[in-house]
């Protein structure tokens, strides 16, 4: 092993990569889990707009993409990947499949945030006149939003993770980097800076995750 | 003027059928306080979530100021519901906003302009008397406080109808004395009329001026509070009654080997401040001895009830309901 050989501004590259496919895709995430997230709860039974069919619909697609593991959803959505981004290599080419992947976890996890929440809220903002949309945008959301953000931060960190998985085929970013030198090279000491670069970023994001949660939180 | 309407509420799940209500028909007063006692599982709950069409009737028909609530669309519903304040036992307020906004809350539905808000929130909030505490957030409040910010926005509005679901339950016995005191000054300054479901007599007796025991889903008895206090028909009431220290049978334990017929004398309004039982007891040569009594206030009325044994000749004996009839007093016989 030895430090001096690293490459580091391949490193630096490969880092500022993984930031680029965890932050798109954890936007693109949150634009399409949200909306997702909130429409399984509002669906499921005994909820303002309680609609079985669409409910179990929507609940089978999310609970088939979260069953296939990242790994094979990867090599899979190649196709459909060419078509949204135009490549299926490179950070573009990660971006749909990690979306794909964890846009559905982070919809339950809002779905099951709404779902703690006290009935009492939505009782009252019945009672008050408020209809669905008033509802969900002035009372549920706002009352949601710490448990929001802290659904936000581990969507993020699985990304982070599951953007160096995208390396096996030729994702780009840190992962990349750990499976050409590190493993087929057999140069341990890319590994393991890489690993402490991944590990430095979960901790930062928890970290200011935790305070942003704790800054939000009124109750 | 409220009108409820052979009220029922049945839910079936697939092993059997249960009736919240079984049939409940009411007529509420424009301007009273009217109370709805029961035990918990009896059907208050459902029957003031009625009012507002929390909960819909599987049949029957709710009628408010003439106008029938069972037969309004979505839209219209939305907009009678903010013509009528609700306030509940856990506050149900929005932890995310301050105590100002929340009471701004159902005026932004109603679609009023943001400075219109703003001072009709800080008018409610004076009548509920938080104006120091408008921007903390809920959470900084007491239970009593918070409470408080419940009843303001339940007002904001200026509604026609204020539906309290259990308001004091979740409040300590001293808190509890001040938001009631909060809900008759309202009720007076306002003319605002209130319904209210509570499991405590004490609540009924502090402000209500009827009341309606209900039981498995039917009213079991209905009239003024006072009457109700001090002639309870139905056995739930009795119980109720004797729960919060009312008990009229109390008197048993003590009578045996009493001479002497008994009397349940109750007294309300004036008559219970006169000396009127020595007065009789002078007048006519009989003694009388108090074997279980109870005096106080429902609402403003004052009241006492007394059980006591006559002794003496037995003509001044039997002339001693009459006479005291003749004074407003309403005079029972009881038999060990």
């Amino acid at each position: 092993m030895n430090f001096g050989n690293i490459d580091w501004p391949l490193i630096g590259e490969a880092t500022i990569d993984t930031l680029l496919m965890t932050g798109f895709s954890l936007l693109f995430t949150v634009i399409i889990g949200l909306p997702l997230g909130i429409i399984l709860f509002l669906t499921s039974p005994r909820q303002m707009l309680s609609n079985a069919p669409v409910y179990q619909v929507l609940s089978f697609i999310v609970n088939v993409l979260r069953s296939v593991p990242f790994l094979i959803l990867l090599i899979v959505m190649i196709p459909l990947t060419r078509v949204l981004a135009g490549t299926s290599l490179g950070v573009e080419g990660a971006i749909p499949p990690l979306v794909a992947s964890a846009a559905p976890f982070f919809a339950r996890l809002v779905e099951n945030v709404l779902r703690e929440l006290d009935p009492g809220v939505s009782e009252a903002c019945r009672a008050m006149g408020a209809n669905s949309r008033q509802t969900v945008l002035l009372a549920l959301l706002p009352e949601a939003m710490t448990g929001i953000v802290a659904a936000v931060i581990v969507t993020a960190i699985a990304l982070v993770g599951y953007s160096a998985m995208s390396g096996v085929i030729g994702g780009g970013g840190l992962g990349d980097l750990a499976l050409r030198f590190g493993y087929q090279r057999y140069q341990t000491d890319v590994m393991i800076v890489t690993v402490v670069i991944l590990v430095i970023m979960v901790q930062l994001l928890q970290v200011f995750g935790d305070r942003l949660v704790a800054r939000l939180n009124r109750k | 003027m409220i009108v409820l309407e052979n009220l029922r509420k049945t839910y079936a799940t697939p092993e059997r059928v249960s009736h919240a209500l079984a049939g409940v028909s009411l007529r509420i007063e424009r301007g009273e306080i009217f109370g709805i006692i029961g035990r918990s599982g009896a059907g208050k709950s459902t029957l003031i979530r009625m009012l507002n069409l929390l909960e819909r009737p599987t049949e029957g028909r709710v009628e408010i100021d003439g106008q029938e609530i069972t037969a309004l669309s979505e839209a219209e519903l939305r907009r009678f519901r903010q013509s009528v304040g609700m306030v509940f036992q856990h506050f149900n307020l929005l932890s995310s906003r301050t105590v100002i906004d929340n009471v701004c809350f159902p005026l932004r539905l109603a679609g009023m302009g943001r400075r219109e808000q703003r001072e009709r929130a800080h008018e409610v909030l004076a009548l509920v008397g938080l104006s120091e505490h408008a921007h903390k957030y809920p959470r900084q409040l007491s239970g009593g406080q918070q409470q408080r910010v419940g009843i303001a926005r339940a007002l904001a509005n200026k509604p026609r109808l204020l539906l309290c679901d259990e308001a004091t339950s979740a409040l300590d016995p001293e808190t509890t004395q001040s938001i009631l005191r909060l809900l008759l000054d309202i009720n007076r300054r306002l003319g605002l009329t209130i319904v209210l479901i509570t499991h405590g007599m004490d609540v009924i007796r502090a402000v209500c001026d009827r009341v309606a025991v209900i039981d498995a889903g039917v009213i079991v008895e209905c009239g003024d509070v006072l009457d109700v206090f001090l002639h309870p028909r139905h056995g739930v009431t009795q119980s109720l009654l004797s729960e919060s220290g009312l008990d009229a049978e109390g008197w048993r334990d003590v009578a045996q080997g009493v001479q002497g017929s008994l009397l349940r004398l109750s007294f309300k309004g004036a008559s219970t401040l006169q000396p009127l039982l020595s007065r009789v007891s002078r007048d006519l040569g009989v003694d009388l001895s108090i074997l279980q009594g109870s005096v106080g206030r429902i609402k403003d009325t004052p009241y006492g009830q007394l059980v006591v044994a006559v002794q003496g000749q037995a003509d001044a004996c039997a002339r001693l309901p009459e006479v005291l009839r003749a004074e407003g007093v309403v005079c029972e016989e009881l038999h060990q």
